[in-house]
């Protein structure tokens, strides 16, 4: 029988993941419910912001904080450049073109950053405190990075719910057509949209550099959880996104601990293919 | 204010629309008319912008608008309702009237659109905050009519408002159309109900696969055998 406190243990861990990968999953979600287009290559993203917070921090110097503020800036024109430089020539053009080009932004981005940086691991070391919690040691870098994406998630929400634009991205989401009979120019809803999301996957990378290290495969590592996730919610449910992480990330926590980490990743995915055929259209997709 | 000079449009190599000359002057009501598959809907979208004519000359208020994006064209004072009303039906009724007035200057006049809008259409009032997609078909059709006036429009385009309606609510929404007339807009109104919109018309017109077949005075053309041809195509 295993320790009720190694449970607990894993069910705050787990818990504390999932902000992280909710961040992820509803900055691929956002773009794919305007755009229709899945970014294969977002985590890379992810993975580039990553290394700049770790050069900022670790190479030269600078404060963490401002680290994260450059990785957001990055995301945000990254994101801007996917759209410019690669979706925009070829949003018409039929919807696997658009699945390739992203992915092979994917291979390019591994490969140069695997030219550049070489394979090596690499970290952000902060010193922070130790806490415990009823005998439970909890890494403060993971409640500071929950934390953060849970705030950031919120100002997402009001973004989304407050601003004109931020209507006008969800309105565009559902009708894109009539969107612009309104007078959007649908090409700037969706740079605002791409910079935003770029933005998402800054903060993203600049909460995960505080707990794992980067290397050019990072995205190998995050990417498949992440559509999955999105997929689980409903691709485009942002609600669907946020409670499918947290169901997935618990997932992996808590039989990560009974069995081990691999079968933790194991079990996730039968859980996914499961959910799957059981409710196709994500775990809140309206029925009827 | 509305003139389209032997307009061609289609889709891809399909031609929905051969040469087709109308007009509609400032404060008229005007239908176009004619059974399905005729190109109503395609006329309608070529004037928004939702697509590009192929050839022919679309000018409103002077200025040549033809082949102009949707996007712009709303701004010249052009709104369309499109068939299947495509409100917004995720958003509130609120936040689907605010997204009619978009454009930078439909937002200056934002509250006095608004009071407007629910002074014509007051459940809009009462039903703000709800879900647009849990409106009933005739309230859905008054938001995609309410979401147009917010941008501040002199010409309305109305794409088949009484489709799906219940023939209470179609004499109800007709009703409100006249309304939304007398307030001083300019319409032009695609429908199948032949009878019923040639009551609300001065003119109309005839499209039969694509072409204009004929055009009048509602009044003339409601005894003739206009109607039947409007049905049916014969």
């Amino acid at each position: 029988m295993i320790d009720p406190l190694f449970l607990a243990e894993a069910a705050v861990n787990g818990l504390l993941l999932g902000g992280v990968l909710a961040l992820l999953a509803l900055g691929l979600n956002l773009i794919f419910g305007v755009i229709d287009i899945v970014w294969i290559a977002y985590v890379d993203l992810v993975m580039i912001c990553m290394y700049a917070v770790y050069f900022i921090v670790q190479v030269y110097g600078w404060p963490i904080w401002a680290g994260g503020l450059a990785s957001v800036a990055l995301g945000a024109v990254l994101g801007l450049g996917v759209h410019l430089l690669i979706i925009s020539p070829i949003l018409t053009s039929a919807p696997v073109n658009q699945l390739l080009a992203t992915g092979g932004l994917l291979f390019f981005l591994q490969s140069f950053a695997t030219f550049l940086w070489t394979t090596d691991h690499r970290s952000v070391r902060l010193a922070l405190p130790r806490l415990e919690l009823f005998d439970m040691p909890i890494s403060v870098a993971r409640l500071v990075a929950f934390t953060l994406s849970i705030l950031v998630m919120l100002g997402l929400y009001l973004f989304l719910t407050r601003t004109y634009i931020g209507t006008a991205i969800r309105a565009v989401s559902q009708d894109r057509e009539a969107m612009a009979l309104m007078g959007a120019n649908p090409q700037r809803v969706y740079l605002v949209t791409s910079a935003v999301g770029g933005a998402m996957a800054g903060v993203a990378a600049a909460l995960l550099i505080i707990q794992y290290a980067v290397h050019p495969f990072f995205g190998a590592a995050f990417g498949p959880i992440t559509f999955m996730i999105c997929v689980l919610g409903g691709l485009g449910n942002m609600v669907g996104a946020f409670v499918a992480s947290f169901i997935m990330s618990e997932v992996i926590a808590i039989s990560g601990v009974i069995w081990s980490t691999e079968m933790g990743y194991v079990i996730a995915f039968v859980v996914f293919i499961v959910m799957i055929f059981i409710r196709p259209g994500g775990i809140l997709a309206r029925r009827g | 204010m509305l003139e389209l000079r032997n307009v061609t449009a289609g889709y891809g190599a399909f031609t929905a629309l051969w040469d087709v000359s109308l007009r509609v002057d400032a404060g008229e009501a005007v239908a176009v008319v004619g059974p399905n598959g005729a190109g109503k809907t395609t006329l309608l979208r070529v004037i928004s912008g939702l697509i590009a004519p192929g050839s022919g000359e679309l000018t409103f208020e002077g200025h040549a608008i033809g082949g102009r994006p949707a996007y712009e064209i709303v701004g010249r004072g052009i709104a369309h309702v499109p068939e299947g009303r495509r409100i917004f039906p995720a958003l509130s009724v609120a936040d689907n009237l605010k997204m009619g007035a978009f454009l930078p200057a439909a937002r200056r006049k934002f509250a006095e659109s608004l009071a407007r809008v629910h002074a014509l259409f007051p459940v809009l009032a009462e039903r703000q905050k709800q879900r647009a997609g849990s409106l009933s078909g005739g309230e859905q059709q008054m938001l995609a009519v309410g979401r147009a006036l917010m941008s501040g429009p002199r010409l309305i385009l109305l794409d088949e408002p009484s489709m799906g309606l219940a023939p209470v609510m179609v004499l109800r929404l007709f009703d409100l159309i006249r309304r939304v007339r007398q307030e001083g807009y300019t319409i032009l109104v695609v429908e199948q109900n032949v009878r019923q919109v040639l009551k609300l018309v001065d003119r109309a017109y005839l499209l039969e696969v694509g072409r204009i077949k004929m055009e009048g005075r509602a009044e003339a053309l409601a005894d003739q055998d206009f109607v039947r041809k409007a049905y049916v195509g014969l």
